[in-house]
């Protein structure tokens, strides 16, 4: 039961323009990992892998408990699979995929894609084509959700959806995890649904992951302190401070280590500690690409 | 039953604080009750559409200070004591007051500046109440 649902250990993957280095990443049933970075991070190629849609050059890829690429057929029959550049067949109606699928997967579920028609506001008898972007997102997520894996896999499944089709489809990746045997790992560049419903977070930027967590850890020990610095007085730079700005006499500091013993730390160099704020995800993620990069350099 | 549990992403507050203080509330004023059974992690994090961890926090903190207990096996639920709701709302009192000495600290002022003006805050109040 413990055995994790996703596990990569020192993957690598090179191109000639890009190269993805010893990437590690571990998701557990019951969870949902928000998978985050900018443009050409390396997201798409890190879900191909563990989707074996290509091959690792190096390190060891398992999902559901297969080592993939050698056991993907049965790993594949477990993973419900969405991407942006997922096409369905235009000139065929919902219910003609439905259909489809359906013939393929015993573990169908009649009953809860009638439900998600009606929740998505979807029309069976609409070809594909005559759908707008928003619905078709809707009916690829259908398909891959009444299917009911074991692991669902998501690459961007919020983008382009206005707020209520976000809503509802956030609504149905909860009900998900509602069976703790049950996963999914979704990227995204929306921090917002990241923060809201994942469990787990990992950052990868440069075709590295910069760092993994629990979501509550990120959100607690990402602070920003703004202080009041008297003439004369340099600033401690107590560990996890990756960044101080400072200006006359105030100074700002990013940490990602904060506890209240800190502001004791500032005190006693004679530095006020005038507010300790939280940061939002989005906050957390930018600040720590950047002073990754910052790193990379020095 | 617990979809009135509203998070708000307007809220500064984290997503567990803003849990921790609508149970807290629910049970201040009284409409949940001493025994009562808490929704399932699980189930309440699926209501509120917030993930698995932030629920979990949210009743492990309300477990430390000892508004909730959670039996092995058979579930969480509202901590049986007498006077919980007093204290849940000294509680509450205070989180407001700690916010306010906050403010006054930002405007500069001295701990007995603050106090002062909680005094007369207090004493004004008072006189309302006697005017009625």
């Amino acid at each position: 039961m413990t055995e994790p649902v996703i596990e990569l250990e020192g993957v690598e993957k090179s191109y000639r323009f890009f190269q993805l280095s010893d990437v590690r990443l571990r998701l557990d049933a019951g969870q949902i990992m928000g998978f985050v970075g900018p443009n050409g991070a390396g997201k798409s190629t890190t879900i191909r892998i563990l989707m074996a849609m290509i091959g690792q050059d190096r390190g060891t890829v398992r999902v559901l408990g297969h080592p993939l690429p050698r056991e993907q057929a049965a790993a594949k029959r477990h993973i419900g699979f969405v991407s942006e550049d997922m096409r369905l067949y235009g000139p065929a109606t919902l219910a003609w995929h439905i259909r489809f699928v359906a013939s393929i997967y015993p573990g169908w579920d009649a009953a809860y894609a009638s439900a998600l028609l009606h929740r998505f506001n979807l029309h069976p008898e609409q070809a594909i084509k005559l759908l707008s972007h928003g619905e078709r997102v809707k009916a690829t997520l259908l398909l891959a959700l009444a299917r009911r894996p074991r692991l669902l896999v998501l690459d961007e499944p919020t983008t382009g959806l206005d707020p209520v089709a976000r809503h509802e489809v956030l609504a149905e990746l909860m009900d998900v995890v509602r069976d703790e045997r049950r996963a999914i790992l979704f990227s995204s560049h929306n921090t917002q649904d990241i923060e809201q419903i994942s469990d787990q977070i990992t950052f990868i930027d440069r075709g590295r992951i910069i760092d993994s967590s629990d979501k509550e850890t990120f959100l607690d020990r990402w602070r920003r302190l703004h202080l009041d610095v008297p003439p004369g007085v340099t600033p401690p730079a107590p560990d996890g401070v990756i960044e101080t700005t400072a200006s006359g006499r105030i100074a700002v500091v990013t940490t990602k280590a904060y506890t209240p013993e800190l502001d004791g730390v500032y005190e006693r160099a004679g530095v006020t500690v005038r507010e300790v704020q939280r940061m939002t995800l989005e906050e957390i993620f930018v600040a720590n690409v950047m002073s990754n990069r910052r790193e990379k350099v020095t | 039953m617990h979809s009135e549990l509203l998070i708000s992403q307007a809220d500064r507050r984290p997503m567990y604080l803003q849990i921790m203080e609508q149970i807290r509330h629910r049970i201040a004023v009284g409409d949940w009750q001493p025994g009562r059974e808490l929704p399932s992690i699980r189930a309440l994090a699926v209501a509120v559409q917030v993930s698995v961890i932030t629920v979990k926090r949210a009743y492990l903190e309300l477990e430390r200070d000892g508004v909730i207990v959670t039996r092995q096996g058979k579930g969480s639920f509202v901590a049986d004591s007498a006077d919980l709701s007093t204290q849940l709302r000294l509680n509450e009192l205070d989180e407001h007051l700690s916010a306010a000495a906050d403010i006054g600290r930002q405007l500069g002022l001295t701990a007995d500046e603050i106090g002062l003006r909680l005094f007369e805050a207090a004493k004004k109040t008072e006189k309302t109440r006697d005017e009625k």
